[in-house]
């Protein structure tokens, strides 16, 4: 299998394929995609906003890296954490003390056996399939059955260095009747023009409760390519909150298949964009069976020559009755030269539905602007207030501490508001 | 002022007649009304007998220049075909819509199918018997119209792609209003067409557009003077005659400074085993404070209750606004076996509006993917989508729209509301919006929702004695009233009658 992909990509011919193998079939299949594959164009509907032709220019390399601290990064000091740089685990910033209620091992040291069946699409997802066949490192996180896991488990990913590609993917298989809340931090410390390619696949059991914290905040001049696969057993509860806070182009792929009855599905996303950033978040939430629910809310600010990018699907198979789904997307601009590219999209194959969606550009109410500077707020403060209050609806769904006062100190430092 | 028109209640008859058999027993099911229905036949399926000339099936610059000489058409008309003809075929069909069909043969289509009579109709009496009879089964009865002298609705009948007699034509013309069919406008006003034509949809703009271009048989011409109110509504009838054929037909219409003119299209074809292609441009030229108001009740061939046959619609409908002008879409779409259909609104000119009212009812194996585009380009621009889809049988129907917010566009503002109803389960209802903004001053508001008739709302008129199948018409009526609301009324009454016979026996 160390054959090298023969690769139309440039950016990736400077890549040696990885030793991990996670299962033969995709292996051979994400080869297959590389060599076949070209660099998606905005012709392709699923990347009609986004362009890449940034990143493709890029010749890529994977170095091991020697960070030293990772105090700027710490979401949650207390939390159970692994940290990755560049991909590769770094055992010295990691806190792996007295753990309980659940095992974690890295990808390097599995057999292919001990993993789930993957979900994770390969065949013309490019990114994808670099992220099989360059895989740097990853872990598995095995919850049992009946398992609370109470103490929160995070895991830092660190860019370091310039051009670097990190592949790294997460598993994270969540057992009947356990509870276990994720953070994911995505940071880069003097990185130029370097690239996350990250994968996380989750499996939540039956009445499993799984939570996870997405933090992107890669600085200027990176970029960030991810794709969430999600599989929901019956009875399961999931909820995913993406918070983007930087990096130049950002795009993520969050595929939720509700595989059994009685299924809630949360996902909160909210994208704070200044000068030239992209982000594109698109999801997917696939209802298979009856009798579930799904909340999507994802707001954003756009600021300066930024462009924000929403695709959100939500398929109802036939058959699949009395399923609650709503969709909301709300965006502000507040330069002229931003731009908000919107598609909340709906198929629906059964009748005995509640489904809706919404989505709204706009700016700030400058009556409401006007109410608090006539109760003595200056102008400037005003417009933050209503800016954090408009964000705000989805960083309340946010139930971690840690990481809703980490993203406020963001929010402080990088834009100037106080949200508290 | 209108008046109403006998025929479209000829028409409703047959419902009626329906509708009482049923009453009549009461231990009546569902299921059993299902079965009826099923045999029941698209009541517009009949074909006139009326001796055709044809062009030979096919496709090719011949067949182009053949149909530019049947019309005596001027040299820049044939090099306009010609050369959308070379684009055509540089073009690849789209894929990209929400239906799943088999591609027509173009090669397997008659281009050019007139009825025989070639003379020009001097008055309404030259009219052949037999296609006048075909109009009166159509609810078109000039006749009818002929002794209303008072205000009605002009009509220009488009038959197979060529236009077959236009009514109050000189009634029209005392006011500068020129209403005629597109070979006429032609001949008769070349400066007026080639100024407008091709300039709101450009040759180049789509694969059924270029093809449109290339082969356009008729269609209908309106002209209305600076200032003037046109008095009367403006209607086309299109009907797809002869088998084996396409219709391509082109309308355009010029709204001059300040005017004002409501335009209905209705639009019918014969029962046929077979998928005939209608791909028509319509062209609407809004000036500067002028109002373009566009009807379409759409109700070709569905194909039949196991998806055999039925028309492919495939049309491109596309208005400019100049500043301050206003363009008003409103369609109740209920046949054709495939719509593709996104008539869309490009605001030029600051503070004009865009409005796009649509209701479309699928059935058995019909699929739809329609919706509206909105282009602000101007300041201040307005513009209103609300869009009522409902889907039965095994259909599957789609909104897809665009809002497109330039720069340019300041202060801006849209709405859109898209609904979808299900009646069965084995049916589907898709959105598929598309929100691009590119200016900060701009308010866009989309919603959407998708849900079945509730439960409580039919258990409430069942309560008050009223049946089951009422009951859905009357909920989906008034789902739909606040498109219905924006159609003439003629067309208005028209439409309620179309919606009712569309889902009946729908119910899941």
């Amino acid at each position: 299998m160390n054959i090298v992909a023969d690769t139309k990509q440039e950016f990736i011919s400077g890549l040696t394929p990885s030793s991990i193998y996670l299962n033969q079939e995709a292996g051979i299949k994400a080869q297959e995609t590389i060599s076949t594959t070209k660099l998606p164009t905005t012709r392709i509907e699923a990347w009609k906003y986004t362009r890449l032709a940034k990143i493709g220019k890029i010749n890529f390399s994977n170095e091991k890296s020697s960070l030293t601290s990772i105090a700027n990064y710490n979401i949650d000091s207390d939390a159970f954490t692994l940290v990755f740089v560049n991909g590769h685990y770094s055992s010295e910033l990691s806190n792996t003390d007295d753990y309980q209620g659940f095992s974690i091992k890295k990808l390097s040291d599995c057999d292919s056996s001990e993993l789930p069946k993957s979900n994770l699409k390969i065949e013309g997802e490019l990114f994808n399939a670099i992220n099989t066949n360059f895989l740097n490192d990853g872990v598995l996180i095995d919850i049992p059955n009946k398992s609370i896991v109470n103490r929160t488990i995070q895991i830092l990913h660190i860019l370091e260095g310039n051009q670097t590609i990190s592949n790294f993917r997460t598993i994270v298989k969540a057992g009947a009747f356990s509870k276990a809340s994720i953070i994911q931090g995505f940071f880069s410390e003097n990185a130029e023009k370097s690239f996350a390619n990250n994968v996380t696949e989750a499996f939540v059991g039956e009445n499993a409760f799984l939570t996870i914290d997405k933090v992107q905040s890669e600085d200027q001049g990176n970029f960030h390519i991810s794709t969430e696969q999600i599989d929901q057993e019956k009875d399961s509860t999931f909820t995913i909150n993406t918070l983007t806070l930087n990096g130049s182009l950002v795009r993520n792929n969050l595929n939720i298949n509700v595989n059994g009855q009685n299924c809630t599905s949360n996902l909160n996303g909210a994208y704070l964009l200044k000068e030239k950033q992209h982000v594109d978040n698109h999801t997917v939430v696939d209802h298979k069976v009856p009798n579930c629910e799904s909340n999507e809310l994802y707001k954003g600010v756009i600021d300066d020559q930024s462009t924000a990018v929403f695709n959100g699907k939500v398929f109802v198979r036939k058959d699949a009755q009395k399923i609650n789904a709503f969709q909301s997307n709300g965006n502000v601009l507040l330069s002229d030269n931003s731009t908000v590219n919107s598609k909340p999209e709906l198929e629906i194959y059964a009748d005995d539905v509640k489904c809706s969606h919404g989505s709204t550009t706009g700016q700030l109410d400058e009556e409401a602007v006007f109410y608090l500077r006539a109760r003595g707020l200056s102008e400037k403060s005003a417009r933050h207030l209503m800016v954090s209050a408009f964000i705000g609806d989805v960083l309340e769904k946010v139930e971690n501490e840690a990481v809703l006062s980490f993203t406020s100190n963001i929010l402080r430092s990088r834009f100037g508001w106080n949200i508290d | 002022m209108y008046l109403r028109i006998q025929t479209p209640i000829e028409r409703v008859d047959v419902v009626n007649h329906f509708q009482f058999n049923r009453e009549g027993m009461s231990n009546y099911t569902e299921d059993e009304l299902a079965e009826d229905l099923k045999d029941q036949e698209y009541k517009f399926g009949f074909t006139t007998d009326i001796e055709s000339d044809k062009a030979p099936k096919g496709l090719n610059e011949d067949i182009i220049r053949f149909i530019s000489a049947k019309k005596e058409e001027p040299k820049w008309l044939l090099d306009f075909r010609l050369n959308a003809f070379n684009v055509w075929k540089k073009m690849t069909e789209p894929e990209w819509a929400h239906v799943h069909y088999t591609k027509p043969d173009f090669q397997d289509i008659t281009y050019y199918s007139a009825p025989k009579q070639s003379k020009k109709y001097e008055s309404w009496d030259d009219v052949d018997p037999e296609m006048k009879e075909t109009m009166k089964k159509l609810g078109i009865s000039m006749e009818e119209q002929k002794r209303l002298t008072g205000t009605s609705v002009a009509v220009d009948f488009v038959m197979d792609s060529v236009s077959v007699a236009t009514s109050f034509k000189d009634k029209l013309a005392e006011l500068g209003i020129i209403f005629c069919s597109f070979s006429e406008a032609v001949k008769d006003h070349p400066e007026l067409v080639r100024k407008h034509m091709g300039t709101v949809v450009p040759t180049q703009d789509n694969f059924y557009a270029a093809l449109n271009s290339a082969v356009f048989t008729d269609g209908s011409f309106c002209y209305i003077p600076k200032g003037v109110r046109c008095p009367m509504e403006l209607s086309t009838y299109f009907r797809i005659n002869e088998g084996g054929t396409g219709q391509f037909e082109r309308t355009l219409v010029v709204a001059d400074e300040g005017s004002y003119v409501s335009y209905l299209e209705g639009c019918t074809a014969p029962q046929r085993d077979e998928n005939q292609l209608h791909a028509a441009v319509v062209e609407l030229v809004s000036k500067e404070n002028a109002e373009i108001k566009y009807s379409t009740v759409q109700n070709w061939y569905p194909g039949d209750k196991d998806g055999i046959g039925g028309i492919f619609n495939f049309v491109t409908k596309r208005g400019i606004c100049e500043r301050n002008a206003k363009i008003s879409w409103t369609q109740v779409e209920t046949g054709s076996a495939v719509t593709w259909k996104y008539p869309s609104c490009i605001l030029k000119g600051d503070n004009s509006v865009g409005e796009f009212y649509s209701v479309a009812v699928t059935n058995n194996y019909q699929q739809a993917d329609t919706g509206t585009k909105m282009i602000h380009l101007g300041k201040n621009t307005k513009s209103t989508i609300i869009s009522k889809g409902i889907s039965a049988g095994k259909s599957q129907n789609s909104y897809r729209g665009l809002v497109q917010i330039h720069k340019s566009a300041q202060n801006a503002r849209n709405f859109s509301q898209c609904d979808s109803l299900l009646m069965t389960d084995e049916s589907g209802a898709h959105t598929f919006p598309y929100i691009e903004c590119k200016n900060s001053s701009a308010k866009i508001e989309h919603e959407a929702t998708t849900s079945k008739i509730g439960e409580d709302q039919i258990f409430y008129c069942l309560q008050r004695g009223i049946s089951e199948e009422k009951a859905i018409g009357l909920i989906v009526n008034g789902y739909c009233k606040e498109v219905l609301n924006q159609l003439p009324m003629e067309f208005a009454v028209e439409a309620q009658k179309l919606l009712t016979i569309s889902l009946e026996g729908s119910v899941g």
